[in-house]
């Protein structure tokens, strides 16, 4: 046991914490308590782990600790974190601990909510951490099912179809990753779980053939896209974000999206690296479709939180799209678009689940002159605004240039054909962003009834704020933790370019 | 003859012993007792009476939890693993994995008999309750034959044992023709698959002149067309038992008209014991033809779980929704058969142990909101037993708002029912996945696996409904009694535990080996 295992105790305290709690004050005094000591975590796993880096350990994953959990089938529960891992738990606890704050007065069952939000944060922490597939994949579900709750009991709109949907859709996908799962545990010869021995051929894993490879990669990589809104399973996304309370909108679009590359990563192009090369062109299509579509379907839809959620599409699409060029600066950039995607879209989930509380619609035709009225909500509403669309300085910016760049630096046509289109859709963001922020807050107020309207409180404030800090933190500076990510990243793009170079034979565009 | 044999026995013979105690017991308990029900309850106070009414739930369940330890207390004290015992010339056979086996079919009587208190405790099922305890043990110690046959006769008796108590149980409800009617198609079904079956022992008995397991195992040959109409009758025979599409058909009808309590008997412990025997005549007996039962099961399962998933989806009556579900977990239950590796067998058991834990949760939610309701309903309908079909699943509209809390343990164990981690099915779920996989049935796997996410689809229904669903007439809020808080409890730290604790699963693997 180290202190990795910690992120899943922490959450298994505060659930036990608030089944005992009685009363709104001890329930929030939990999450507060809870949240925050897995932000303080975060913080410190993240200094030590670049101490650690900077003293010279140059080990695949730190911190590992492991014991054996199903001993007949070879299961252990297994911890380790690299750069990756450690920027994702970092970006997971801001947006839990941010998320407490702006579920502050949900009613009501204010108790069962955050006992399935924590659930879910004790799914999405734990598979950060753990490096046995079998853990992971548990973590994976665990982190998928409270949504259905969250969303079809405080959740509005079509909820209940909204719930529905995205459950059986991403439970779907599931069943593909299990079924990728045993395909890559057998295929490596059974003997072991661990990531790092079938990716390095220890520990009793043997190579998987390429055949196998061929049938387990899609698998896994649709199983995983499904949550990363891989095109066309991205369905699920526009109308389960719509339907979510803020703070749930917030965790899935901020976190739970991200699990999806994540995975995609860690262990569809890692464990399997020649399918990698030979079929990412498939991939890298339908991504690169996810790119412009989301961007243009955004353009057109009127509900705010349906146009932040084809964003989300858009900007996860890039995600997967920065993975699959295979490049050390794309795979990096498309880990700094994860953090800065999750802080950027949960700031918004969370403005416009605070505008929505004030004016009761998030129609963008019924709203005008906003900045007027609630000029901090309003300016920060701009700030996400900009960092959705790239502006230097903040933390979109940094990510998408990685991205393009990476990409481009694969040589033959295909792909650089495909990144150029992928790059129209900054333009599109553009559009979409302006226009929303156009109507929304400047121009004259025409409803009197927005006119009373109070700008936040405190707790708002706060989570806001704190958001704010960090988008523009990684904007700022964003040296240190590309650094930090592609030092990690670096060593899984030279397993798979030691297979061969990017070129796939069955690619008709090549 | 050796009389020290029946010491080999022992669960056999302390099962007995339980039934003829309570047997003996029942006749000195008072048999007009009406203090029990709440609503007449506080004038005719017999003081008499209700001291020996005390004893009814509870001297059953001591005595058989008594039973249970002292069962598997042996396995677990001694270090190493037990060989097998046989006894009466290799007609009773008692491996290590059977006694684990019968020690999870005696907890769910157990958890079954908590259940039961409630429905018991009315007014017109004051005179049967002492017949209930022995009927139920009867068909549990016919499927302890089952589970420890070494010969075909020995299996058919226990069999029989397990069947004919159980048209008994589901005809309780005198007054209720849907239970009539349910006992009637189960004991036609039940009585025509045996025969089936016999028929199929009779073909074997003529091809191999034995009815032992290890005689006949020997003479199998997989190119003898007698000899494979056997092996389709025998699974006709006990596809009925685990009521496997296409044996399924007395299933829905029956779930529905019996009594609760007996319904979840139906659905885990007589189909577990059916499952494990199939393995372990499949693997002993039928080892030469493993790829023809191969073959036939790939096709029973995919038809099982798909067809049973489909039906449930269209289901309105809870307890009947219930029954599809059976099915379908009984698809994925023969699952660990296919191949016949041990890691199946462990599969099988374990997953049998998960799905004990989760099924008879919910049971015993539908039976105590059963009772709970009905007596609702006995004060407008002014009395004798409720002449509505059930509870359908929209009774259960709102059922969050008046009763959280068992709604949160439904919930759990409709998710574990789903695979949903980190409760035990996902873990009894992902090991059946993985022991099929290995054994080389990926298709079989993918096919199992598309059709989670159609369950999980209608156990979601069931927490829509407690959890979304608005409702003008929710199921008013009620305290459970102790004995249903038993079981609950009991259920809730199965479904909790058993998947995360990895003792159990390693537990049970150690055994597989043996067969």
């Amino acid at each position: 046991m180290n202190f990795l295992s910690l992120f899943v105790l922490i959450p298994l305290l505060m659930l036990l914490g608030l089944w005992l709690a009685k009363g709104v004050k001890a329930v929030r005094g939990v999450m507060v308590a809870g949240s925050t000591l897995l932000l303080v975590l975060a913080v410190y796993l993240t200094f030590d782990y670049l101490a650690q880096r900077a003293a010279g350990n140059n080990a695949e994953m730190l911190y590992q600790a492991a014991f054996t959990w199903f001993e007949p089938l070879n299961i252990s529960y297994r911890v380790g974190v690299d750069g990756i891992s450690v920027a994702m738990l970092l970006l997971s606890a801001v947006i839990v601990f941010t998320g407490t704050f702006v579920s502050w007065k949900l009613s009501p069952n204010l108790k069962d909510y955050f006992l399935w939000f924590t659930l879910l944060s004790m799914g999405v922490f734990g598979f950060f951490i753990s490096i046995d597939m079998f853990m992971m994949f548990m973590f994976y579900e665990i982190a998928l099912i409270p949504m259905y709750l969250l969303i079809g009991v405080w959740g509005t709109g079509r909820k209940e179809y909204s719930a529905m949907k995205l459950t059986l859709m991403l439970m779907g996908g599931s069943a593909f990753l299990m079924l990728g799962i045993f395909g890559i545990f057998y295929g490596a010869g059974g003997n072991t779980m661990n990531i790092l021995d079938i990716a390095n051929h220890t520990g009793g894993a043997h190579p998987i053939d390429f055949a196998g490879q061929c049938i387990w990669f899609p698998l896994t990589f649709v199983g995983f896209g499904v949550l990363g809104a891989l095109f066309p399973f991205h369905t699920w996304s526009p109308d389960g974000h719509a339907s979510a309370p803020t703070a749930v909108s917030m965790l899935h679009a901020g976190v739970l999206m991200k699990l999806g590359g994540y995975g995609c990563f860690r262990i569809a192009i890692y464990l399997l690296p020649e399918a990698a090369n030979e079929l990412s062109w498939i991939f890298l299509i339908l991504t690169g479709i996810s790119v412009v579509y989301g961007a243009m379907s955004a353009c057109v839809q009127t509900d705010l939180k349906y146009i932040n959620a084809y964003s989300s599409v858009s900007h996860c699409g890039l995600v997967l799209f920065g993975i699959l060029m295979l490049t050390t600066t794309s795979t990096t950039g498309a880990v700094l678009q994860m953090l800065s995607h999750g802080l950027m879209t949960a700031l918004f989930f969370a403005l416009i689940g605070m505008i929505y509380g004030r004016t009761h619609t998030r129609d963008v035709r019924q709203m005008a002159g906003l900045m007027q009225i609630m000029p901090f909500l309003s300016v920060c509403f701009v700030i996400a605004g900009l960092a959705n669309l790239g502006l230097p300085g903040l933390s979109g910016f940094v990510a998408e240039m990685s991205i393009f760049v990476g990409s481009f630096q694969n040589t033959d046509t295909f792909h650089r054909v495909l990144t150029i289109m992928a790059t129209c859709s900054i333009v599109v963001a553009a559009v979409y962003i302006l226009r929303m922020v156009g109507r929304m807050l400047y121009g004259v107020c025409t409803d009197e009834h927005h006119l009373k309207l109070t700008d936040a409180t405190w707790e708002e404030r706060f989570a806001v704020i704190c958001l704010i800090i960090s988008i523009a933190g990684i904007g700022l500076f964003p040296s240190w933790i590309s650094q930090l990510i592609s030092d990690s990243v670096a060593p899984v793009i030279d397993t798979v370019k030691q297979v061969g170079p990017l070129v796939s034979t069955c690619n008709p565009f090549m | 003859m050796d009389y020290s044999q029946f010491l080999n026995m022992s669960q056999e013979l302390s099962l007995l012993a339980v039934i003829l105690i309570l047997f003996v017991a029942d006749l000195f308990m008072c048999a007009e007792d009406t203090t029990l029900t709440a609503h007449h309850s506080q004038s005719a106070g017999r003081p008499a009476c209700r001291n020996k009414s005390v004893l009814r739930t509870p001297l059953p369940v001591i005595l058989l939890t008594l039973h249970t330890v002292l069962g598997i207390a042996p396995l677990v004290c001694s270090s190493c693993c037990p060989t097998d015992i046989t006894a009466f010339g290799g007609m009773y056979v008692s491996s290590a994995m059977a006694i684990v086996v019968k020690t999870i079919l005696s907890v769910g009587t157990i958890i079954i008999f908590l259940t039961a208190h409630e429905w018991l405790k009315q007014p017109e099922m004051a005179n049967k309750q002492g017949e209930y305890y022995t009927l139920t043990l009867f068909t549990l110690l016919g499927m302890y034959f089952m589970v420890s046959a070494g010969h075909f006769l020995m299996f058919f008796i226990g069999l029989e044992l397990a069947s004919v108590p159980m048209t008994a149980l589901i005809a309780y409800s005198k007054r209720s023709q849907e239970s009539a009617e349910a006992a009637a198609k189960y004991i036609l079904t039940a009585l025509f698959s045996s025969g089936l079956m016999l028929y199929g022992l009779s073909l074997l008995y003529g091809t191999t002149g034995t009815l032992y397991f290890a005689g006949i195992a020997s003479q199998i040959d997989a190119t003898n067309l007698v000899q494979l109409a056997a092996l389709v009758l025998f699974i006709g025979g006990i596809g009925f038992k685990i009521s496997l599409v296409p044996f399924h058909l007395w299933t829905a009808d029956a779930y529905q008209g019996a009594p609760t309590a007996v319904t979840s008997y139906l659905s885990v412990i007589s189909k577990g014991a059916a499952a494990f025997v199939l393995f372990v005549v499949l693997a002993k007996v039928f080892s030469p033809m493993i790829e023809q039962a191969n073959l036939l099961f790939f096709w029973v399962i995919i038809i099982s779980i798909t067809l049973a998933n489909i039906f449930a989806v269209r289901q309105k009556n809870i307890k009947r929704f219930m029954a599809f579900s059976a099915i379908s977990q009984a698809g994925y239950l023969v699952l660990g058969v296919m191949g016949a590796t041990p890691q199946g067998l462990t599969a099988i058991v374990y997953y049998l142990l998960v799905y004990m834990a989760a099924n008879l949760g919910v049971f015993l939610i539908i039976s105590i909101t059963e009772q709970r309701s009905r007596n609702d309903r006995l004060v407008s309908q002014s009395g004798g037993e409720c002449s509505g079909k059930g509870l359908l699943i929209s009774d259960y509209n709102g059922f969050y708002r008046t009763n959280p809390k068992l709604s949160f343990l439904m919930t759990l164990a409709l998710f574990s029912l789903a695979g949903i981690p980190p409760f035990a099915g996902f873990f009894s779920k992902f090991f059946m996945f993985m022991a099929a996989f290995k054994a080389g049935f990926v298709v079989l796997v993918f096919i199992a696996l598309v059709n989670t996410v159609i369950s999980l689809y209608y156990y979601l229904l069931i927490v829509k409904a407690m959890y979304i669903n608005p409702s003008d007439e929710p199921i008013a809020p009620f305290k459970s009694d102790c004995y249903t808080r038993a079981g609950l409890a009991l259920c809730t730290a199965g479904v909790l535990l058993v998947g995360i604790i990895s003792w159990f699963y390693t537990y049970i693997d150690q055994f597989s080996f043996g067969l």
